[in-house]
């Protein structure tokens, strides 16, 4: 908390070195931070990888959160989870971590600044047409834009800018707020109060990062699933007539 | 200048605290609704209580955005004012 002053809102304020145009501020830094963090983290835990019965603990801990994130993604999307895993698991691990990393003192979650998690909206704003695109065609995947009919155009499109403007703000409000109210406290209350609030948010951290990647992980299959659904249903239908 | 100054200080703690207040109201009284009803569903079938559990949670995060949405605006108007650097000149 001693990097950031109660009075600024956000880590962009918070400036590190400035050259010229160039400024490296808080974000950037712990965004890095994280980054190397987690790569380095997963380097060591695979170099070692062992395929027998004795596994490492590590090695261990990385299965379980793999496969509990495999598990989860069938769940949601009902389709096997092919590179979804790599997408909505990254979104997943990036802000678990940098959510969690807030118990050390000194460290500003960079998901506490609007940019960052802007720009995680943005991903998953450009991967839905992608995978959309991947599993139904282009055609396919704008005829679900004029879907029950053509005067809904304005209204689904409309809903997809939203829709990512409210995962950008949910983010960045939950992360940003428990940051704020443990600031506030900690210059009012400061014996006891701050260290209950700091849990909340850690709680709160946990549960956004795993809200975040299902919103994500729902809006892909929205965009993947439906014509499946409506492929399925046709087949049925067809049976059902062969067989009357 | 002074005086405006003080007016706009005391518009935005003013409204700081109506947004957040009159904000939670809403989200409040959502939340408590479904979450007694994921309850009572739970209670009805324990063996989805799985599902019920990560759609509550999907549904909660989204009624509680409303709230944080109330709140953004009140920590911009309390910490990042657009008209307090107008009147200041900062």
């Amino acid at each position: 908390m001693d990097l950031m002053t109660i009075k600024q809102i956000s880590p962009d304020q918070v400036l590190f070195w400035e050259w010229g145009p160039i400024h490296l501020n808080a974000t950037i830094v712990f965004t890095w931070g994280v980054m190397a963090l987690m790569t380095l983290g997963s380097w060591l835990v695979t170099r070692r990888l062992s395929s027998g019965t004795k596994v490492s603990r590590w090695q261990n801990l990385l299965e379980v959160i793999v496969s509990y994130m495999q598990k989860e993604i069938k769940e949601i999307s009902q389709q096997e989870t092919g590179s979804y895993l790599y997408f909505a698991g990254s979104l997943f691990l990036f802000i678990l971590v940098s959510n969690i990393l807030t118990i050390f003192p000194g460290f500003i979650a960079p998901t506490a600044s609007l940019s960052t998690t802007a720009g995680l909206a943005i991903c998953v704003f450009v991967a839905v047409p992608i995978y959309g695109i991947i599993s139904r065609g282009i055609l396919g995947y704008l005829k679900q834009y004029i879907e029950p009919t053509i005067f809904m155009l304005p209204f689904n499109v409309m809903g997809e800018l939203s829709r990512t403007l409210a995962l950008a703000v949910r983010l960045f409000g939950n992360i940003m707020s428990g940051m704020k109210v443990a600031a506030i406290l900690l210059a009012l209350a400061p014996l006891f109060f701050p260290i209950v609030m700091h849990a909340l948010g850690l709680l709160t951290g946990v549960i956004q990062a795993y809200i975040f990647a299902v919103l994500a992980m729902v809006y892909i299959a929205s965009a993947t699933r439906v014509q499946r659904q409506r492929e399925q249903k046709n087949k049925n239908d067809k049976e059902k007539g062969e067989s009357s | 200048m002074t005086d405006s100054i003080s007016l706009i200080g005391m518009a935005s703690v003013i409204s700081a605290g109506l947004t957040i207040g009159i904000g939670a109201i809403g989200p409040a009284i959502g939340e408590g609704r479904a979450v007694a009803q994921g309850l009572a569903s739970i209670a009805q079938q324990p063996d989805e209580t799985n599902t019920i559990t990560r759609t509550l949670f999907v549904g909660l995060a989204m009624i509680e955005s409303t709230a944080i949405y109330a709140f953004v605006v009140s920590m911009i108007i309390l910490f990042a004012n657009p008209f307090w650097g107008h009147v200041t000149g900062g």
